[in-house]
């Protein structure tokens, strides 16, 4: 039960006090309007470069910007404790690192499904794509698969920001990877071999390709393997998150560098 | 003379601070160089003729990239650092303070540029054969300094909201976009045109691609410092009645 009630109760508070970008006057620019523009700017180049449909690039953008709330959030909530000067005080307590870390990530995933959402209906109304309505639902299965796997990104990358200072120029980067590599804007089959094999290891690229087949009519079990491999992936993501924030925990009281980047 | 030798010095102290920072200097070069990657992709595979037209855009948007975010918020820095009372009290014109700082943010963007430029020669084989080198260099530093002035303006604009950088970082794709960097104005509505001649980057895109390909640059130059330079007169005016307001009601603390 006490379990329960940090999973739950902990992680969400944690995530309203810690993720300071749920106010309005952030919200709004960086989650709302910010991913049509870059919908946006992705179908211009697209029609300019004459490659692919409209559809491509509003699929892979709405689904690659839920990086954003999920990579950022999940950083801000847990390597944010160090800069609230609160990491200590939290590896102190005796509660289960499991509730503990992982709580924090439900109200991201559903943040970040939230986005992807809102990106993929406004950005689709504003260029005009058609999506089948019997893909809706299917569709809404992908996007929270790929949120979910985005934040076991964000749960290493969280880890990592127990150690690296600029956490913000990190999430950046990893931003910027998932946009060349994940097929996001370019086929795998356009990226040099090596690409196209490392995206295989990071999420949203079996999502995003999920997606583009239920949005060009295909039925969910068809792509039933991309999703599986998504949240594989995903999966992965936060098991290696989650044992290196143990890690850097024990490491930090054996060393006392709980403080030091 | 005073005022010249305070944003000299002004630059040069805050350009080296910028190069100090991963996330203004670091990132500010090798973000946009994702984006221009991304954009190398798509024209090398459907239109390779327009790879030195897409080279030279993805170059430029690293100046605006290095300039939104960071001047939409240079006001909350000082801010944050305790300093912003002092600055506005000191006996300089707050704008001669604010100016340096932008510009400061904008030169950072040659260093993306340059990358970016070099990324395309390197790894998509872009060879750039620049016709009128004095002219593009020419239309560069105008450019530089035109988006510089334009983050002045952000700068200043934005000062009574404690979340600027996010308004600021608001304003990064749009620019990209509607101002010619990889996408030609002819692709857009009707409407946008008018929107993307009132922003100096339109107009520095223009002398630079004019300057590369051997046409004549020098009449884009001469609008996108005029743009520029009204920038910097509405920031200063706008600077002046903000001021004033938050001496009146000592709100510049926004505590």
């Amino acid at each position: 039960m006490s379990g329960l009630r940090i999973f739950f109760i902990g992680g969400a508070i944690a995530y309203r006090g810690l993720f300071n970008w749920l106010s309005p006057w952030i919200f709004v620019p960086t989650f709302l309007v910010a991913p049509i523009f870059q919908i946006l700017l992705f179908v211009y180049i697209g029609r300019s470069a004459h490659v692919r449909s409209d559809s491509f690039y509003v699929v892979g953008n709405a689904l690659q910007y839920a990086a954003i709330p999920c990579v950022f959030a999940m950083s801000n909530t847990i390597a944010g404790e160090r800069f609230q000067k609160t990491l200590g005080y939290i590896l102190a307590t005796p509660a289960g690192r499991l509730p503990l870390f992982l709580g924090r990530s439900l109200p991201v995933i559903v943040n970040g499904i939230f986005v992807s959402a809102f990106a993929f209906a406004v950005g689709g109304a504003i260029v005009g794509i058609h999506v089948p309505a019997s893909a809706v639902g299917s569709l809404a299965l992908v996007i929270a698969v790929c949120a979910a796997s985005c934040t076991g990104l964000g749960l290493f990358s969280a880890a990592l920001g127990l150690r690296v200072r600029e956490t913000a120029t990190l999430n950046n980067i990893v931003f910027g990877l998932l946009l060349v590599f994940c097929g996001t804007n370019v086929p795998l089959d356009e990226l040099p071999g090596w690409m196209s094999f490392a995206s295989q290891g990071m999420p949203l690229t079996h999502g995003i390709e999920a997606a583009r087949r239920l949005a060009g009519g295909q039925s969910l079990g068809t792509v039933g393997g991309l999703i599986g491999a998504e949240a594989l992936v995903g999966g992965a993501y936060g098991l290696l998150g989650f044992g290196l924030l143990r890690f850097m925990e024990w490491q930090s009281r054996r060393l006392a560098t709980l403080e030091t980047a | 003379m005073n005022s010249a030798r305070l944003l000299l010095l002004g630059w040069a102290l805050h350009f080296k601070m910028l190069s100090r920072s991963s996330f203004n200097s670091v990132l500010a070069v090798i973000y946009p160089g994702f984006f221009a990657t991304v954009a190398f992709f798509l024209y090398r595979e459907g239109n390779p003729h327009a790879l030195l037209y897409a080279s030279l855009g993805a170059s430029v948007m690293g100046i605006w990239g290095a300039t939104s975010t960071a001047a939409g918020g240079a006001l909350q820095r000082e801010r944050w650092h305790g300093t912003l009372e002092l600055l506005v009290a000191s006996p300089a014109h707050f704008s001669l303070v604010m100016l340096p700082v932008t510009l400061a943010m904008s030169t950072i963007g040659i260093y993306s540029m340059a990358a970016t430029l070099a990324w395309g020669r390197i790894v998509f084989g872009v060879s750039l054969h620049i016709a009128h080198p004095l002219s593009f260099c020419l239309a560069v530093v105008v450019t530089v300094v035109a988006i510089g002035m334009c983050g002045f303006l952000l700068a200043v604009a934005f000062v009574r909201y404690r979340t600027a950088w996010a308004l600021g970082n608001l304003l990064e794709y749009p620019v990209w976009l509607i101002c010619g960097f990889l996408v030609p104005l002819s692709l857009f509505p009707g409407w946008v045109r008018p929107i993307s001649w009132l922003l100096a980057p339109t107009w520095g895109m223009r002398a630079i691609r004019e300057a590369a390909i051997g046409g004549s640059s020098l009449p884009d130059v001469g609008v996108c410092a005029g743009i520029g330079a009204a920038y910097t007169l509405i920031g200063v005016l706008v600077l002046g009645r903000l001021l004033h307001a938050a001496r009146e009601r000592a709100t510049l603390a926004l505590t």
